[in-house]
């Protein structure tokens, strides 16, 4: 363990100054939600500490997750995390291939048994022995639970690690399982999105680099720090949707002057991510701000919500697709319907009744 | 002095002195007499619990299918959305507070308070006269049976829509509650595990929604139902629920 170098170590040897590292440690801090005092704290953790080693395994997925790594948006703060992870591992952006690249998996993991960090992007099918996703010969799900069994924690990247996304979509027939169906003994940090935002991706990774432990978790398992509101609660278009002010179709007057797009089936209100607050490409735009609603991207099943662009959506909650209002509507009409017939009967026969009385 | 009223009717004095009771309203009159059903709590709570359920009901409706847009000031100055959430989540904790004391009123309250909480399911009885209740309201038997509380189809339709509807609404209203008001507060801490559970919180706005039409279908038949037993049933109803007394429309014992 003593041989291996410490974060600062790395980061001097990739060219990095003093004065870049003091920089990076201050914005780590503040991304994180820290106070200043945290500064010093994460200088010393990082000047001490080991490096922790990072795998990061690939299984059904897109690749958006990584994409998304690499767009960082502080240039400083993604080369180093950058370097602080281990790239002896990771289909996009290692430099061997084939039987090489496996070969360094298998050291990786037995070098640093029991003190590395598996980050999944991606997830295993289940169905057919998992044959639908094949890494390096094998079924994934088979990599995934031998690089898990000796790791200290696990990410869960992006919304298929975490609840499954598209490929688990109903009827989901390659049974695409999230990483944390699979692997039940070992710490799992989900990171949902549809990619993950960069600067979201490499804050978790810092914390868990630098303190050594998980931040606070949710109650799905999400770091609280990003995912601890909805973005509805931090949008800037709220004033509109309070005001009751709405886009009601798209490219109207309102859609000009920024109204709220809840009509448009906007699904801020119903999604914990940090959009409205860090937003996207350093910090440009994110969706809402480009005049299209969120999709809910990061949240569990969201590809089985109903449409995009209804707010009152079909839910497959019953087994069929229903939709509240049709449902509810038609049957409140169908009950209405027929008390207007049994209230019609109702007085006919009193009035035989009476007829009755008065014959009688 | 002659006597005027026949001696039988004396006891009734006061009655004849009002000048148009009939010889038979006199003999109904000795025999029947109301009973005490509904507290004033219970009268109150039903009130109250039907005044804010109709404003859930509509504004619940305009949170999911908003009016359309209006300009009337700048957004800062204009709120109908949010003005129409805050009769919502206002009229939603007058629900709940009612309920938590309808259900204490069920504790200290006469038997009649508690019916509404149970369904007699193991009484063969009840279930008999379930059906008869049912075959009333499909015109096949001539008239209903008296009942001192809840007919048993009004009993099942209270305790199906009422106490467990609302319980479902108030639960999954709480839940959603906690979202906006965050993590860490007392709405978060008591109910917010329900989102964790449900996992989307669009599967937990479409739950309460469903719930809202539910109660909307109860609503129709209770009020139509109410109404009809008044006018064609042997009891009153509507009055029951504004002075608390039943009365009876024969002396028949069933
Ligand atoms: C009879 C009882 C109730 C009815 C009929 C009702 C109805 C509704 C409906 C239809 C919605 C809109 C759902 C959607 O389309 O997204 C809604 C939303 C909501 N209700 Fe209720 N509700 C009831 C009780 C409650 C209670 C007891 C609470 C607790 C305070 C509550 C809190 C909420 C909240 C927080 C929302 C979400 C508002 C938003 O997304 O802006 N409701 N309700
Ligand atoms: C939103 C509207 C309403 C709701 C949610 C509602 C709910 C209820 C509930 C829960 C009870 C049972 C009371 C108990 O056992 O404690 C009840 C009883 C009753 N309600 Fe309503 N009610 C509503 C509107 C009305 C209206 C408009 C009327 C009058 C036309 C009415 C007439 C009655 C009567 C007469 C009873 C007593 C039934 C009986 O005699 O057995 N209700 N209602
Ligand atoms: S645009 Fe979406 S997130 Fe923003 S206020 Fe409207 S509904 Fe909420
Ligand atoms: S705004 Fe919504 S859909 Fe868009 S990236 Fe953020 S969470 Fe995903």
């Amino acid at each position: 363990m003593t041989q291996i170098e410490t974060f600062y170590e790395v980061m001097r040897k990739q060219g990095i100054t003093r004065r870049s590292f003091m920089k990076y440690c201050a914005l780590t801090a503040s991304a994180l939600g820290l106070g200043p005092a945290f500064v010093p704290k994460i200088a010393h953790a990082m000047e001490t500490k080991p490096r922790t080693p990072v795998i990061w395994v690939s299984g059904l997925e897109c690749t958006c997750c990584s994409e998304s790594f690499i767009r960082g948006a502080h240039p400083l703060a993604k080369d180093v995390v950058l370097s602080m992870i281990s790239l002896d591992y990771n289909h996009t952006l290692m430099a061997s291939a084939g039987h090489a690249a496996e070969a360094a998996l298998e050291e990786t993991i037995q070098k640093y048994k029991g003190n590395y960090i598996l980050a999944v992007e991606g997830n295993p099918p289940l169905n057919e022995d998992g044959m639908f996703c094949i890494v390096g010969g094998k079924p994934f799900v088979e990599q995934l639970k031998h690089a898990a069994k000796d790791a200290k924690a696990i990410i869960s990247w992006g919304a298929c690690a975490s609840y499954g996304c598209v490929q688990a979509a109903h009827p989901n027939p390659t049974r695409a399982t999230p990483v944390h169906k699979v692997i039940t003994d070992k710490p799992i940090i989900k990171v949902p999105g549809c990619p993950p935002i960069a600067e979201v991706m490499t804050g978790v990774i810092t914390y868990m680099l630098t303190f050594d432990r998980l931040p606070e978790l949710d109650r799905q398992g999400r770091p609280a720090m990003f995912y601890g509101q909805r973005i509805h609660d931090k949008c800037y278009r709220r004033p509109h949707f309070d005001a009751g002010q709405f886009v009601e179709h798209w490219d109207d007057d309102n859609a000009r002057k920024g109204y709220c797009l809840y009509k448009m089936g906007c699904k801020g209100p119903t999604t914990y991510n940090a959009c409205s607050t860090v937003r996207w490409n350093e910090g440009t735009s994110f969706p809402i701000q480009s005049g299209h609603g969120c999709i809910g991207c990061s949240e569990d099943g969201f590809w089985d919500q109903g449409s995009f662009y209804d707010r009152v959506t079909n839910l497959n909650v019953f087994g069929i697709e229903a939709n509240a209002d049709k449902l509810g509507m038609g049957a409140a009409g169908a009950v209405g319907g027929a008390i207007a017939v049994h209230a019609a009967v109702s007085a006919l026969k009193r009035a035989q009744k009476k007829q009755e009385k008065v014959e009688g | 002095m002659t006597d005027l009223h026949p001696p039988h009717l004396k006891a009734f004095e006061a009655s004849v002195l009002t000048g148009d009771a009939t010889a038979e309203d006199l003999e109904t009159l000795k025999k029947q007499s109301s009973v005490y059903v509904y507290e004033a709590p219970v009268r109150v709570w039903h009130w109250v619990n039907a005044l804010v359920i109709t404003v859930l009901v509509v504004t619940g409706y305009l949170i999911g299918k908003p009016l359309p847009s209006m300009q009337i000031a700048e957004a800062t100055h204009q709120f109908v959305m949010g003005y129409i959430r805050f009769a919502h989540f206002a009229a939603g904790m007058i629900l709940t507070v009612g309920f938590f004391g309808r259900i204490y009123w069920a504790f200290v309250g006469n038997t009649h308070a508690r019916q509404m909480f149970t369904l007699p399911v193991t009484n063969r009885r009840w279930w008999y006269e379930l059906i008869y209740e049912l075959r009333w309201y499909m015109f096949m038997v001539k008239e209903p049976k008296k009942y001192v509380g809840h007919n048993p189809m009004a009993h099942a339709a209270m305790f199906f829509f009422m106490t467990l509807g609302i319980s479902f609404m108030m639960i999954t209203g709480w839940a959603l509650y906690a979202e906006g008001a965050g993590q860490g507060s007392l709405p978060d801490t008591a109910m917010g595990w329900l989102l964790g559970w449900i996992g989307n919180s669009q599967i937990l706005h479409m739950l309460h929604r469903f719930g809202m039409w539910s109660i909307v279908i109860f609503v129709l038949i209770h009020v139509y139902a109410a109404l009809r037993e008044d006018i064609m049933s042997r009891q009153s109803t509507v009055s029951t629920m504004l002075s608390g007394h039943r009365t009876f429309k024969d002396d028949r014992p069933d």
